[in-house]
């Protein structure tokens, strides 16, 4: 048998890329991994099919950090026949937080309450309705950046002033209601049709944000049922692949899910559950490329 | 094109602050090493012919994430 032709692409080789090599050095036997720098790649959208399928096999990992950059580069090789993991829908939809509430509440998954403004004023409107303290975040973007926790119209109205001087997309206002938590939120990674793993991520700093990024710890949680069950209906919408959950407990409403990562880290899952989440991601690879 | 290649190398100076920096064994091109001195992080740069060199990594942009 002649081994699978996989590949890797990336914008910088972090623990997880350098992991996922690793793991799939190991398989040698069976794959053919190869690994690009997307920084280094270069297409025409009517580039030969099969030559692009010589170069990068039939599945590709996309690892780009960089959203922009990991949706057109997806886009480019779904465009010329190559399977990506995860899929273009996933990683426009994954990508946007907006897009993501609104895949949940379709599907019937709890996910705190979300509203959308475009303007101070509406913005201020939809605060009053929702009640404070509330949270605004950008609808792009990871580790906590801009996500902003004002307890008051004031308080409100100095971020908004802030975001109205930048770029479009943080004049789109994502506002959600705090949530009552215990000082810590949930990471579960999906790996094809499985919950892989699970992290408490605690809040150490005082900040209430959780994120293993500004100083929150890690600690296992090992994958019951219930957590499995959620995660596999909240990624559902955006197809096969793999996927980091966040989760939060809330007090009155269990488990809720407040966001899907498309490219997600696992450094921390990795090492706190001791599961070998590069290898299990290497075997989906593999399998998807024996499907196809 | 071509598929990254693992090199064998040891150690190179910080640019920033002349330090030594740890080149591990089967470090990879775009690797991300940071100086033990001075903490700038680097994206390791290893030609066809094994020779690395430091470029200072590629900064946060606003739409990177998970
Ligand atoms: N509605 C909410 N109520 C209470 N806490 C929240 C709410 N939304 C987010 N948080 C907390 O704020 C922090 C950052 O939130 P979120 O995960 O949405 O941002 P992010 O920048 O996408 O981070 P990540 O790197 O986890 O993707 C997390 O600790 C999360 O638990
Ligand atoms: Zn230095």
């Amino acid at each position: 048998m002649t081994a699978r032709k996989i590949s890797m692409v990336y914008d910088l080789v972090r623990v997880e890329e350098k992991a996922i090599i690793e793991a799939a050095r190991k398989r040698s036997d069976k794959i053919d991994f190869r690994f690009f720098d997307s920084k280094d790649l270069y297409f025409d959208i009517r580039d030969d099919d099969s030559k692009i399928r010589e170069i990068f096999g039939k599945v590709v990992l996309q690892r780009c950090a960089s959203y922009f950059r990991n949706m057109h580069l997806t886009a480019v090789l779904e465009g010329l026949g190559v399977n990506v993991v995860n899929n273009l829908n996933a990683a426009i939809f994954a990508g946007n937080k907006l897009l993501t509430s609104i895949l949940l509440s379709k599907a019937g998954v709890s996910t705190p309450r979300t509203k959308i403004a475009f303007t101070e004023e509406g913005s201020l409107k939809a605060l009053g309705e929702l009640g404070y303290p509330a949270i605004i975040k950008p609808t792009i973007g990871s580790w906590g950046r801009l996500v902003a926790c004002v307890n008051d119209e004031d308080a409100a109205k100095s971020v908004i002033e802030d975001r109205e001087e930048m770029f479009p997309l943080y004049r789109v206002y994502y506002i959600q209601e705090k949530v009552k938590r215990p000082p810590r939120d949930i990471r579960a990674v999906v790996v094809g049709e499985r919950t892989v793993a699970a992290i408490y991520r605690i809040s150490t700093t005082g900040d209430w944000r959780t994120n293993t990024a500004r100083g929150g710890r890690a600690e296992n949680l090992p994958v019951d049922k219930e957590l499995d069950d959620i995660c596999l209906r909240a990624t559902k919408p955006f197809g096969s692949g793999i996927f980091g959950v966040d989760l939060m407990e809330s007090e009155d409403r269990g488990l809720i899910v407040h966001e899907i990562n498309s490219t997600t880290e696992f450094k921390n899952v990795y090492s706190k559950s001791g599961v070998d989440i590069p290898s299990l991601i290497v075997e989906y690879l593999y399998e998807l490329a024996g499907k196809l | 094109m071509s598929g990254g290649e693992l090199k064998d190398l040891s150690e190179t100076d910080c640019p920033e602050c002349s330090a030594k920096i740890r080149i591990p064994s089967d470090a990879i091109d775009g690797e991300i090493v940071t100086c033990p001195d001075c903490g700038t992080g680097f994206e390791l740069e290893i030609s066809g012919s094994g020779t690395v060199t430091l470029k200072q990594a590629e900064s946060v942009a606003e739409d990177w994430g998970e």
